[in-house]
């Protein structure tokens, strides 16, 4: 018996653009489970990103209900909205936005610091739980600059772990990484999901990365084009095990 | 959010760019130090006037001759003869509110004792003008009523003199030495007193009996000044009346003639010159006071930049779960960290920078604990009231524009 985390009904948003309404959602419907991992796919100006920030609850659908884990997030006032992001929600952006000259552990702990309900211990050592999790335990002193892109964005996946949210949100969390990497990005998303049954909704335009999910969602003009549920489901570990190993190149320099 | 939390997030924030931080807070280091150093200083400019004049005789009333309209020309008053022997004995007589009297005339003139000579002013006074004016002796006696009787040649001698004609460490008292060829022996020698608060040697003087110098140099029967005492320092303004009363009625003027006297007390020069140099302070912490106000806008336009610089840093940290409030309190907690640390360090710049224009210039300093309570209290106004805006700004952005921004 599966829980449902997050569920829509005839979701609508529009943006008032001088005279013109822009319907950037005209009407989407759809629920996840717990322990899903959904790709939402769709060309630019499909609503996609509209449908990010509502599901982020940093936006309000103009009509329309949300349901998150039960809450629903119509009734809340931007304080209480700013609560259900910090406790239920982790956000993966694809430029990281990790503090500069911050160390990955602090730059993990933040979340943290807006939870009045933590104390310094339990943050630190949660903080280093999720470094774990993302195997950077090692470099949690490193600041974003002394990180390479892929361990940048495993930082901000730690981040995103840390307040033990009920969803994982990603927005086009690979788009700034080569391919190698966003296997490797897939791989422990994948992992966190199966192993650790983390609800993942991943926002993508990349046909490639959907393919790693069980779901996908695909969205045109701000309507639901498609939902298929992901028959062959294709594992990142082995995707990247299968590309050409890096090996010549360090060779050829040793 | 708790308050260590909101310390820590803000703190952390400043660590990020350390000189930004510095830079920012010079402004107010600077501003603060300068309201303390110049408040100290004013202060104690102040002070030392005051007790220089306390010095003198607080007490001490002095009776001149007033300028007066001769046909229609105004006559300086020090040319003006008009304080004579009878004014003496009438304010001797009727007068309640003094407890000493003294009329003084002076001369100038060259001090000789042997091969070496000094130019110095001779004061004729009675006896009880040491009383009104403070003065001791280090040596020797003062001289009496039966030498003012004689017109006796003998006078007491300032530490000036003493260095510029005994030279060689020689006992003056007993010696007799000549002023204006008149052989004066001295009797006693005057404690020194140092510079007044106009800069004039005190000390440079000698001192005989007035009627000595009336009648033996200046050939005269007037007097220059009336020097007398009040009973106290309250009794001052009613010893005025009084002496202003009895003058009118001894130099014979009606109801409403110019006094052709004035009668000055200590009070009024004290208040002249506090006055004086209490504008001074007022003048110099209002250009402190500017300085603290440029420095808060130099708070205000880097928080502006920092708030812009970091609108996806505001983004991120809304995403993550931070309120508007949170936003806002980070960022006027940014700023009043600068402020008061700029504060702290102003503060102790500014003792310091006391301290060092005491020690080096020998200004006279007072660092009051209100000018140091008022500065840092402005410091951490400012911060809030600088900070502000910028703070404003930041919380009221839009998490999803903020996290987009370039």
């Amino acid at each position: 018996m599966s829980k449902n985390i997050l569920d829509i009904r005839e979701l609508k948003r529009e943006f008032k653009m001088g005279a013109e309404t822009v319907r950037a959602l005209r009407g989407v419907s759809f629920s996840v489970d717990a322990g899903e991992f959904v790709t939402i796919m769709g060309s630019s100006g499909s609503g996609k990103t509209t449908l990010l920030n509502i599901l982020g609850c940093l936006d309000k659908p103009t009509a329309g209900e949300y349901f998150l884990d039960g809450v629903d997030v119509k009734k809340l006032s931007g304080d209480e909205l700013a609560q259900l992001r910090n406790r239920k929600i982790g956000f993966v952006f694809q430029s990281y936005n990790l503090l500069p000259r911050t160390s990955a552990l602090e730059n993990v702990e933040l979340p943290l610091l807006y939870n009045r309900d933590i104390s310094i211990n339990e943050r630190r050592n949660r903080a280093m739980h999720a470094l774990e999790s993302v195997k950077l335990a090692d470099r949690f002193d490193h600041t974003p600059s002394q990180l390479s892109g892929g361990q940048q964005q495993r930082v901000a996946i730690a981040r995103a772990l840390v307040n033990e949210p009920v969803m994982i949100l990603a927005d086009e969390a690979t788009g700034n990484l080569d391919s190698r990497t966003s296997y490797e990005i897939m791989s422990l998303i994948q992992e966190l999901n199966s192993e650790q049954g983390k609800t993942i909704v991943f926002v993508t335009h990349e046909p490639d990365i959907a393919s790693f999910s069980s779901r996908t969602i695909r969205l045109r003009d701000g309507r639901i084009q498609s939902d298929t549920q992901n028959e062959n489901k294709r594992s990142a570990k082995e995707v990247l095990a299968a590309l050409p190993s890096t090996d010549d190149y360090l060779n050829v320099h040793q | 959010m708790n308050f260590f939390n909101l310390l820590r997030i803000a703190y952390k924030a400043l660590q990020r760019n350390k000189l930004r931080a510095f830079l920012t807070m010079l402004g107010i280091i600077i501003g603060v130090a300068a309201v303390i150093a110049m408040v100290a200083i004013g202060q104690g400019s102040k002070q030392s006037i005051h007790d220089q004049l306390s010095a003198m005789g607080s007490n001490m009333i002095t009776i001149l001759p007033a300028s007066n309209l001769a046909g229609g020309a105004r006559i300086a008053g020090s040319s003006f003869q008009t304080l004579t022997d009878k004014d003496i004995t009438a304010l001797k007589r009727n007068a309640q509110h003094i407890t000493e009297i003294s009329p003084a005339v002076s001369a100038r003139g060259q001090a000789i004792n042997g091969s070496l000579n000094w130019p110095t002013q001779m004061s004729g006074v009675a006896p009880e003008y040491l009383d009104i004016r403070k003065l001791t002796l280090r040596d020797g006696i003062a001289f009496t009523n039966n030498d003012i009787q004689t017109s006796a040649k003998v006078c007491l001698i300032g530490q000036t003199v003493v260095n510029n004609i005994f030279p060689n460490g020689e006992n003056p008292v007993g010696q007799v030495i000549r002023f204006n060829k008149i052989p004066f022996k001295v009797i006693g020698v005057l404690n020194p007193k140092g510079n007044n608060a106009f800069g004039q040697d005190q000390d440079d003087i000698l001192v005989a009996p007035y009627t000595t110098v009336q009648k033996r140099i200046l050939a005269t029967i007037y007097y220059q000044n009336i020097f007398a005492s009040a009973e106290n320092e309250q009794a001052t303004d009613v010893a005025v009346d009084e002496m202003t009363r009895i003058l009118r009625t001894s130099h014979r003027l009606r109801g409403n003639e110019e006094n052709d006297f004035q009668v000055r007390t200590q009070a009024e020069l004290i208040n002249t010159l506090s006055s004086t140099s209490g504008l001074l302070t007022v003048l110099l912490t209002v250009i402190a006071g500017i300085s603290l106000v440029i420095g808060g806008i130099g708070i205000m336009n880097i928080m502006y930049v920092s708030v812009t610089e970091r609108t996806r840093e505001i983004g991120l940290r809304m995403s993550i779960g931070a309120r508007s409030k949170d936003i806002m309190m980070q960022f006027l907690m940014e700023a009043i960290l600068i402020s008061i640390t700029g504060g702290i360090i102003g503060v102790l710049l500014g003792i310091l920078s006391t301290q060092v224009v005491t020690l080096t210039l020998k200004w006279p300093t007072i660092i009051s604990e209100s000018s140091v309570l008022l500065s840092f209290i402005v410091c951490a106004l400012t911060g809030i009231f600088f900070g502000y805006y910028p703070a404003q700004k930041a919380a009221r952005l839009d998490p999803i524009e903020a996290l987009r921004y370039e």
